[in-house]
Formats: C-alpha cells, sequence, structure tokens
C-alpha cells in the first residue's frame, strides 16, 4: 500500500548535488512529492527534506539507492510520526473590501499566519504548519479568491534528543 | 605547473600504464604534456571503442582503466562505452575535456553538458574547478571507482583548467578519506550465521555465482564452499567460469538463454545461495514463478542490489570473497565438531550421518545435467549439417557457399583453444552481443573467468575493441574476439588501430548476414521478420586486407579450428570469417517467461524482402 514517507538526507553542500539525486528518482522512477533543501549548522553540510509515496520495498530502494551516492552522507526516513515537520506558505487573497481583509485577518489569526503585505486588491498571509493546517487554512480561503500561492514544501526534524550525526569533521 | 602537467603526474602516481583515447581542440595541453610522460596513449579511431577498451584492460588486469575524450562530441562517443561499464562494474575512468570555464554555458563550440550526461551512467563524477583540485579529484576518482562496487568514474576538465598554473606544488595524496563514501566489505557476523544454519536445513540447495565473484577475485573460495557441501553451481552470463564448466558441481548457465539443469534446478531448490548477482530479468524470467520453492541467501557488496528484484531471505552486504572466507571459516568447524562427535560416539546412526546430506538432491543434479548435456553436446546431424547453398550474388555469377553450424563452430574454436592453451590459464576470449554471445555463453565451457563479455548493457561492438584492451592488460596472453558480422561492423574501424600497433588479437567474425538475435526474438514473439537481413555484409576478407591485417574466410569445421590455432601460434593481428548457418536458433525463454519453459524457435533462415532505393524513392 503506497503511504507517505518523510526522508531526511544529509548532503556535502557542492553544486550538482540536487541533480544528481533529482535525477536518481527520474531514472528510477521514483515519484517526489516535495524537496526542500538548505544549510545546516555546519556549512559544508546541506539538509534535503524528501517527501515520497510508496510502499515499503519502493521506500527501501529509495534509501537504499540515496545511500550509494558518493555525495549523500547520511539518510533516515523518518517513522511513527516521531517527527515535527512544517511547511511555510504564503497566499495572497482577493480582498478588495475592507470586511474581505477583516475576515481574512480573523482566520490569519486562528491559523497563526502573518499578514506580510496589504494593497487596496489584496492581501498576502505567511502561514506556517504541517501539510493539512496549510490546506485546511487555504480551503478556508479559497472562496475569497486565491490569487497565488507559493509553497515551501516539507522540511521535517526528528522529536527529541536524536540527531542525525553527519560524521563530517 | 599547469593543470594538464600535474594531471598525468597524478595518473602515473594511481599507475596508470596505458591511457586510450582521441584528442581533440581542449586536449591540447593534456597531449603537449603526454610527450614527457612514459604512459603509453592508443590513438584509437573512435571514443566509443577507447572506452571498451580502457573497460576490456580494467576486466583483465583489476587495475582502472583509462580513456579520453575532448569535449561535445569527443565526450559523448564515449558516453556508450562508459555506459557499458556501468552495467558491468567496471572500473573505468572516463576523461573529458570541456569548453574554458568562461564560456560554459554559451553553447561554445564543442560544448556539451559532459557532466550532466554521464551523472547517470557513471558511479561518480566530478567537474574540477580549479587547478589545484585536480590531483585529490583523481586519488578520489580512482578510490571510488576501485573499491567497494567497482563502477566508472568520469572527470570534465575545463581546458583553462588543464593550462592554467596550480598556485601550489603538486602532493599527491597517499590516502584519501572520503568521509560519505565507506563500503561495506564484511559479512554482518549474525547473517553469516543464519546462513550456516539455512544451510543445514536445506535439502535441495544451489548457488547462482555471479560477476561480482570475478569481480572480487573469489573464484577459489566460490570453488571451496561449493565443495566443503557438494552444492551445485550455476552461474549467470557474468559468472560464466567463475567455476570451472568442467567441474561436475557446475551446471552452466541460467537464465533466458541457460541450460535445461541450471533453469530447472532453479525451480527445484529449496535454498538459494546467490553469490555477487544482481537478479537482472535476463536471469529470473518472470520474477513471481523465479525459484518459487526456495529460500534466498543474497550476498552482494552493494546494498541496494539486495531485494531490488527479488525478495531476499537472508542479506550479506559485503566484499563476496571475504563472507565466502567467513564462512568456508564456519563450516570447516562445524564439520570438524561433526566429525569428532561421529567418531566418538560411534553408533550406527551417527557413523553413517553426514556433515550435510544432500545426496538425494545430488542424484537430481546428476540427471538433469545428463539431459543437458544430451541438449548441448554436437549431434552427428549436427556436425554434417555444413551444408553447400547457392547464393546468387549477381544476375550472372552463381556463388557456392558452405557454412557452418554455430554449435559446430563453438566446439571448434573451444578444441582449438584447449589444444594451445589446455588448463586455459593464459587466455582471454571477449564476446559481442547477439547470438554469437549466447551461443558462446551456452557451449563454450570455460575452466576459468576469461570470457570478457557485455552482459549488462548488451553493446554491440564491444567484443573487438575489449579485446585489443584485454592485450594490454594481459600482453603474453591469447586474446580472441568472437563477434556478429553486425556487432564487428559497429566498430570495424579499429582494424585500423590493430594494424597501426600490431596488437596480436584474433579477430573471429560469425558471419550469418543477419541480426540473428531480433530475428530469434521476432520468431517467438510474434513470427513476423523486420530489417534483420543484414545482406550484402562487406567482404570482411577484403576490409582486413585494406587494414594491412591478415585475414582468412573459413567455411568447415576443419579449417575452422586449423585457422585458428595458426592465427593465435602466430601471434599477429588476424581476422576470421566464419561462415555460419544463419537458419540456426539457439533455445532460448521468452522474456518474461517462467524459466522452465524454454523454447526453441523454428529455425528458419532470416529473409525480409530487399528493396533498393530506386524501388523506395516512390515511397517518399
Amino acid at each position: 500500500m503506497d503511504k507517505r514517507h518523510i526522508i531526511t538526507v544529509l548532503v556535502l553542500h557542492k553544486p550538482s548535488v540536487l541533480q544528481r539525486i533529482s535525477g536518481l528518482f527520474a531514472r528510477r522512477w521514483f515519484n517526489i512529492s516535495s524537496i526542500t533543501v538548505g544549510t545546516t549548522e555546519n556549512p559544508d553540510i546541506a539538509r534535503m527534506t524528501i517527501v515520497v509515496k510508496g510502499d515499503d520495498t519502493h521506500l527501501e530502494q529509495v534509501l537504499k539507492q540515496l545511500n550509494k551516492l558518493v555525495e549523500v552522507v547520511k539518510v533516515k526516513d523518518l517513522k511513527h510520526n516521531n517527527y515535527v515537520e512544517r511547511e511555510l506558505c504564503i497566499v495572497k487573497i482577493h480582498a478588495p473590501t475592507e470586511s474581505g481583509k477583516s475576515q481574512i485577518t480573523q482566520y490569519a489569526n486562528i491559523f497563526r499566519g502573518s499578514i506580510v503585505d496589504l494593497s487596496a486588491e489584496t492581501i498576502t498571509v505567511e502561514i506556517t504548519g504541517d501539510e493539512s493546517k496549510i490546506n485546511a487554512f487555504l480551503d478556508l480561503v479559497r472562496p475569497l479568491g486565491i490569487k497565488e500561492v507559493a509553497r515551501t514544501g516539507l522540511t521535517a526534524l526528528m522529536r527529541g534528543s536524536k540527531i542525525l550525526k553527519s560524521n563530517k569533521k | 605547473m599547469n593543470g594538464a602537467e600535474a594531471l598525468i603526474k597524478a595518473l602515473e602516481a594511481e599507475g596508470t600504464k596505458v591511457i586510450f583515447g582521441y584528442p581533440g581542440g581542449v586536449l591540447v595541453s593534456f597531449y603537449e604534456s603526454l610527450c614527457d610522460s612514459n604512459m603509453i596513449h592508443i590513438l584509437t579511431r573512435h571514443e566509443q571503442a577507447a572506452a571498451h577498451m580502457a573497460d576490456g584492460y580494467a576486466r583483465v588486469s583489476g587495475k582502472a582503466g583509462v580513456c579520453i575524450g575532448t569535449s561535445g562530441p569527443g565526450a559523448t562517443n564515449l558516453v556508450t562505452g562508459v555506459a557499458t561499464a556501468h552495467m558491468d562494474s567496471s572500473p573505468v575512468i572516463a576523461l573529458t575535456g570541456q569548453v574554458s570555464s568562461n564560456i560554459i554555458g554559451d553553447d561554445a563550440f564543442q560544448e556539451i553538458d559532459s557532466f550532466g550526461i554521464f551523472m547517470p551512467i557513471t558511479k561518480h563524477n566530478f567537474q574540477i574547478r580549479q587547478a589545484d583540485d585536480l590531483v585529490d579529484i583523481m586519488r578520489k576518482a580512482h578510490e571510488i571507482a576501485t573499491t567497494g562496487r567497482p563502477g566508472p568514474v568520469h572527470v570534465d576538465m575545463p581546458s583553462d583548467i588543464l593550462t592554467g598554473e596550480l598556485s601550489k606544488a603538486v602532493k599527491i595524496p597517499a590516502d584519501i578519506n572520503i568521509s560519505s563514501y565507506k563500503p561495506t566489505t564484511v559479512g554482518h557476523p549474525l547473517q553469516i550465521k543464519k546462513t550456516l544454519e539455512a544451510i543445514m536445513n536445506s535439502k535441495k540447495p544451489l548457488i547462482l555465482a555471479g560477476g561480482g565473484v570475478s569481480i572480487a577475485h573469489a573464484s577459489e573460495e566460490l570453488l571451496e564452499f561449493a565443495e566443503l557441501l557438494n552444492i551445485p553451481v550455476c552461474t549467470t552470463l557474468m559468472g560464466k567460469g567463475c567455476i570451472s564448466e568442467k567441474h561436475e558441481l557446475s551446471t552452466g548457465l541460467t537464465g533466458m538463454h541457460g541450460t535445461h539443469a541450471s533453469n530447472n534446478l532453479i525451480d527445484k531448490c529449496d535454498l538459494l545461495i546467490a553469490v555477487g548477482c544482481r537478479f537482472s530479468d535476463r536471469v529470473t524470467g518472470k520474477v513471481s514463478e523465479f525459484a518459487p520453492n526456495a529460500k534466498v541467501i543474497h550476498m552482494d557488496i552493494d546494498p541496494a542490489e539486495i531485494g531490488k528484484n527479488v525478495s531476499v531471505d537472508i542479506p550479506i552486504v559485503g566484499d563476496a570473497k571475504r563472507i565466502l572466507q567467513d564462512l568456508i571459516k564456519q563450516l570447516k568447524k562445524q564439520k570438524r565438531k561433526h566429525e569428532e562427535l561421529s567418531t566418538s560416539e560411534n553408533t550406527l546412526e551417527n557413523s553413517n550421518s553426514k556433515f550435510l546430506d544432500i545426496s538425494e538432491w545430488s542424484d537430481e543434479v546428476k540427471k538433469l545435467k545428463e539431459e543437458s548435456e544430451k541438449e548441448l553436446s554436437v549431434t552427428a546431424e549436427e556436425k554434417q549439417k555444413t551444408k553447400e547453398t547457392k547464393e546468387t550474388k549477381e544476375e550472372e555469377k552463381i556463388e557456392k557457399i558452405e557454412k557452418i553450424h554455430p554449435k559446430v563452430a563453438i566446439y571448434d574454436l573451444m578444441e582449438a583453444i584447449y589444444d594451445i592453451d589446455p588448463e586455459l590459464e593464459n587466455t582471454y576470449v571477449t564476446t559481442d552481443v547477439g547470438q554469437n554471445q549466447m551461443w558462446m555463453a551456452r557451449y563454450f565451457k570455460f575452466k576459468k573467468d576469461a570470457l570478457i563479455t557485455s552482459g549488462g548493457l548488451g553493446t554491440m561492438g564491444f567484443g573487438f575493441p575489449a579485446a585489443l584492451g584485454v592485450k594490454f592488460a594481459k600482453p603474453k596472453a591469447n586474446v580472441i574476439s568472437i563477434s556478429g558480422d553486425g556487432g564487428f561492423l559497429m566498430n570495424s574501424q579499429e582494424l585500423a588501430t590493430m594494424a597501426h600497433y600490431d596488437i596480436p588479437v584474433v579477430a573471429v567474425i560469425f558471419n550469418n548476414r543477419a541480426l540473428g538475435m531480433v530475428h530469434q526474438l521476432q520468431s517467438v514473439l510474434n513470427n513476423r521478420q523486420s530489417q534483420i537481413d543484414l545482406g550484402e555484409t562487406p567482404d570482411f576478407i577484403q576490409l582486413a586486407h585494406s587494414y594491412g591485417v591478415m585475414a582468412e574466410r573459413v567455411s568447415n569445421s576443419k579449417d575452422l579450428k586449423e585457422t585458428l590455432k595458426k592465427a593465435i601460434l602466430m601471434n599477429k593481428p588476424y581476422v576470421i570469417e566464419v561462415m555460419i548457418d544463419s537458419g540456426y536458433a539457439v533455445k532460448v525463454v521468452a522474456p518474461g517467461a517462467n524459466l522452465t519453459k524454454m523454447i526453441e524457435p523454428e529455425n528458419k533462415e532470416p529473409c525480409s524482402e530487399k528493396i533498393l532505393f530506386k524501388d523506395m524513392v516512390s515511397k517518399l
């Protein structure tokens, strides 16, 4: 059965690593739901959070193939919801009236979002959270008229004191 | 010192003796610096052949094979050869020139994203961004190519990096630490223990040996392991010869073109011990019906191969040689204990007990092997099938051509080679891809892993240049390449390289004037023939002569044996064209079918309607 898997990957922070990883996924028909990349506390290491869907055999291959890449330092499948996950979404909503603006502000407050831009016709909200929270917010404001959405994709870390060590000096 | 000079120093430090390549504009500085080196450079006639030569060199020498091509078309011409090495885990270092870094991305003359192109067909690749990194990267490239599961590594070098001065003196690193690359070589003790238990509990064990055994130089260990337990061994194409095929435990090739014995044993066994193989579709046939009764143990250095195609009960990641050594050690200990116990208690039951009792299975293996031998041996009818055929070459001229039955031809080759080298200690045979390859795989019995073939990618045009590469790795060995007429023509320009350097390789061309393998597949799948008749192939004798290479055409069994022996002993570049009966098709398992369902395609001459250009024009 296809399940959603969140894989966290530490890679050497070098040019073309993303190309290598996305190429691996494309060539083997592994479908990426989302991928985020950013630096870590170590300037030589970047962290990727990859969300894939597939059964356990599929996941095993994804992990093993990722592990084979020379620039991949560590790979871990974040299991059993034992992690914190966040996604950033910026959404521009049609809001030509004061009542509309006020309604959206209310919604944003409930969802702990922030208003980051305002114009006569629109209001732009920044919201972070897990995928379902962001989807819920978007569903709520959709009837008002979403003009544009930018989502970062998911990033995640394990809960508690557990960390993914890079072993790299 | 500039980048090119540093590159030469780095290659010399890696022990590189020979480079196969083709120069180009961006490589001028490299070729200039090469003049001051003792390394040999072989100027091939096409970069694809350079890569195959480096591959052949690597497979036999155990060291990395180095090839080089210029930017753009030079790099893209290397691609097929590098992809071939990738699929067969061969440690090739592929160097490419690149346009100057200040114009990368401008679609400059002869610019191509070779870094991107080589990425999916190499174990790893680099693009050098500053001359100071060159030496370290060459060390890393060799380390990655030759350790763990070997494979090709590509290094792309912009021209200004090669001409640019280094800011510091060259220091060759003795050791290099690639923190993210640490292959596992030692098998996990718990998995070893589980393997031993599974073996002791089995009644019908079978070993499936792949190319990983040869790569790990683990043939001796494989034999000792098999003999300790009396377990039969079948092999994949790449594993062919890792156990002597004349040994009583060897059951021959398995898979699509496998022997009756091997394919049926896989179907019947209750424990399949796979060593260094990747369960390709050519080996498994229909995966859901592969080894249906067996528990599967899979030893491989590449964890990603385990469980990829076939689900595995006991995985062991590590070097095949090391794992087998550990297993043998444990087995010997167990055997000693067993023997001590049997003698000390000395009861009737114990005295008759065996370490691992698979005598019933051994009887079954013996019977299946006998059936296989019948099928594989040459019948009197086949021997006499060398036939006389009338062929109309031109309207007035009627030519009589004799042809040899392909099975007879393989046995002739085998006899001739074994007459010269009875233990096959000093002989290597390369094959091309197609029926010539499968005939060799089915009928030629190797006493050691002396077969060099393109198993994974199935690259036509591989066999002949690979043989030239092998000759540089083992200059004193007899090197024979076997090709079909189609495959030979794909890199026949290397006759010029062979002639120019006077490389003593015997190139045997099986000429059936057809793309025999596709013809066979067409027969099996839909029985309609299309585009498989090569028709007027060139006169290979004249072709060889035009390069100044000695050549002979043979069309009967006696001549083939004698000519091959003569050519090998002469130790000169030699071409032998063997006229083959094109109507013969080898037994095959249809793609995706169960391994035990071998079918014999209808033997018929390939024929597709020949339409001349002038007649085609009307359709344009």
